[in-house]
């Protein structure tokens, strides 16, 4: 696949993307930004664990968090900006990502799997047993924040056309930030470390503090994937930060392929493409999610971005 | 090549792996510009011994300085920055990076001025590496992930390169390019530690010969004298 021909096919999914909600009926078009949503909490995991080799069972620790926080900022005063609702977001959820990461990176492998589990599981039942966390219930988002442009524009979050916007907007922003990323030095030492630590180490890097800066990026990411959902849904709950969504985003990591930047778009979109259809089917849907993702693991070891038509792309 | 101020001292070193003890009281003195060969049948402490020098394994007592310096304790990356690169048995090349990637994600500036290894200076000494620059790493030969794993040590622009068996497994004229380099970078002034099978190439390039048993030191001299008692070389080396 020559150059060209690759700008070609980015620019028409693109284009394809925009034009969608002029013909997508309101739940495809809600769809769609749910799989958007989820294609940048997916991404920011595939950084941990495909280019860092670090594999989450709390990520998304990260994700529920960066919802309840902009629930509660919107209890506080209603009239919050987007932007800095999102700002404070992210920026206390890196704070969670770094003290989660000074304490989960000094263990490794297994170790390291069980202590992201364990933290994320912490955050989960002190979440669930709290009032002002609103337990079990959660917390209601009743206005959304206002996200007017230069007073000229203003999008309504609720609209389920505008929020689509919004999302495929961050999604291509967040692509194009881990690329920029990976392409960086920093992300061949990450690269590096994923492959072989000792050695990175042995270059004369500190792999510690790059683990430690990729997982508070990481964790970032997620932020941002955490507060569109809460925005989306309307609604935060425990269930949020709940290992099985961590689980579910290393299946779509997984299925789409670690460590391409391609593979977080695919796993998702193929994943929660398959699961709607198969609940469509039959009750035992997730008997036969379980197949696909397997049939995946067998016949495509290196995940959906592996396949020739999408590899041949070059640093996709 | 002229030989002067330690750079590398080692005494009274010990090291164990659990309950065993693998190094015993080993002292040894690497001077700057000196190459060393560090000889010894399998299992006798040759990679504990460089692994304990880089930092990858704890001592148990004893001294390690570097440039009169105590290094004991700090971590790899510490000493890598200042000045110690090892390259390890088996190369471990960045396999998903390319060549190029490979190099750059090394390169460090040194204090040498003009001595100093840069990119360009790299790929002239490996023209084999120049061609492939853009070649992922798994699609280098044996022979040519040693010259990469090599030149990527080169550009940290160490005091000290350690290479463990740096022509294992190469066909014997890849080795002897491999061999070749080292001549380059012995000429070139960097203080150097060879772990070695080819016991003839060593005592060639050498200043010095070492030789292990049993996590001790019982040859340190030069090569001639190694060579010329052929009882030890057989007993020490099975050779």
């Amino acid at each position: 696949m020559g150059k060209n021909f690759k700008s070609l096919v980015i620019g028409f999914v693109l284009l394809s993307l925009m034009l969608f909600p002029f013909f997508g009926e309101r739940f495809y078009i809600q769809f769609a930004s749910k799989i958007l949503v989820m294609i940048i909490f997916v991404s920011s995991l595939n950084l941990l664990v495909g280019f860092t080799g670090l594999v989450s069972l709390g990520h998304a620790a990260f994700f529920g968090f960066a919802g309840y926080v902009l629930a509660i900022l919107m209890q506080v005063d209603s009239s919050t900006h987007f932007v800095t609702a999102l700002l404070i977001s992210i920026s206390c959820v890196g704070l969670l990502g770094l003290v989660f990461g000074v304490l989960v990176l000094r263990t490794k492998g297994i170790f390291f799997i069980m202590s992201t589990l364990a933290l994320g599981e912490m955050l989960f039942y002190f979440l669930h047993d709290t009032d002002f966390a609103g337990g079990s219930d959660g917390i209601y988002i009743y206005s959304r924040p206002n996200l007017s442009i230069f007073d000229f524009w203003d999008v309504d979050l609720a609209n389920a056309v505008h929020f689509y916007y919004v999302a495929l907007v961050f999604v291509c922003l967040t692509l194009i930030f881990i690329g920029r990323i990976i392409q960086s030095p920093f992300g061949r030492v990450i690269s590096g470390i994923r492959v072989n630590e000792h050695r990175t180490k042995a270059l004369g890097y500190n792999t510690y503090k790059f683990k430690l800066v990729c997982f508070v990026i990481a964790s970032m990411i997620a932020a941002v994937s955490g507060f569109l959902a809460a925005v989306q849904f309307g609604v935060v709950n425990p269930e949020m930060v709940g290992w099985h969504v961590s689980g579910h985003a290393l299946m779509m990591v997984i299925l789409g392929g670690k460590g391409a930047i391609l593979g977080p778009v695919l796993g998702t979109t193929t994943l929660m493409i398959t699961e709607e259809i198969f609940q469509m089917l039959t009750k035992h849907w997730q008997l036969l999610t379980g197949l696909v993702i397997v049939l995946v693991a067998l016949f495509f070891p290196n995940g959906l971005a592996g396949i020739r038509i999408f590899k041949k792309g070059g640093s996709m | 090549m002229p030989v002067s101020d330690s750079l590398l001292t080692i005494s009274g070193l010990n090291v164990h792996y659990g309950l065993s003890h693998v190094l015993h009281e080993l002292s040894l003195d690497i001077k700057c510009g000196e190459t060393v060969a560090l000889m010894g049948r399998n299992g006798m402490g040759k990679t504990t011994l460089l692994k304990t020098l880089v930092g990858l394994l704890p001592s148990t007592s004893g001294l390690i300085k570097h440039l009169g310096q105590d290094t004991r304790g700090l971590p790899t990356h510490t000493l890598a920055r200042r000045g110690i690169a090892y390259v390890p048995e088996g190369r471990g090349i960045f396999k998903n990076l390319s060549v190029k990637e490979n190099l750059l994600l090394a390169a460090r500036p040194g204090v040498r001025g003009q001595k100093d290894w840069s990119f360009g200076r790299v790929l002239d000494s490996f023209p084999r590496l120049n061609e492939r620059l853009n070649h992922g790493g798994q699609q280098l030969s044996g022979g040519e992930q040693q010259m990469l794993s090599i030149g990527r040590a080169l550009l940290t622009n160490p005091d000290l390169l350690i290479l463990d068996e740096a022509t294992e497994g190469l066909a014997p004229l890849i080795a002897q390019d491999i061999w070749r380099i080292i001549d380059v970078i012995r000429q070139s002034g960097i203080s150097s530690v060879l772990v070695d099978k080819n016991f003839k190439a060593l005592a060639k390039l050498s200043d010095r010969s070492v030789v292990m048993v049993k996590g001790k030191i019982v040859f340190d001299g030069s090569p001639n004298h190694l060579i010329e008692n052929p009882l030890n070389l057989t007993k020490w080396l099975g050779v």
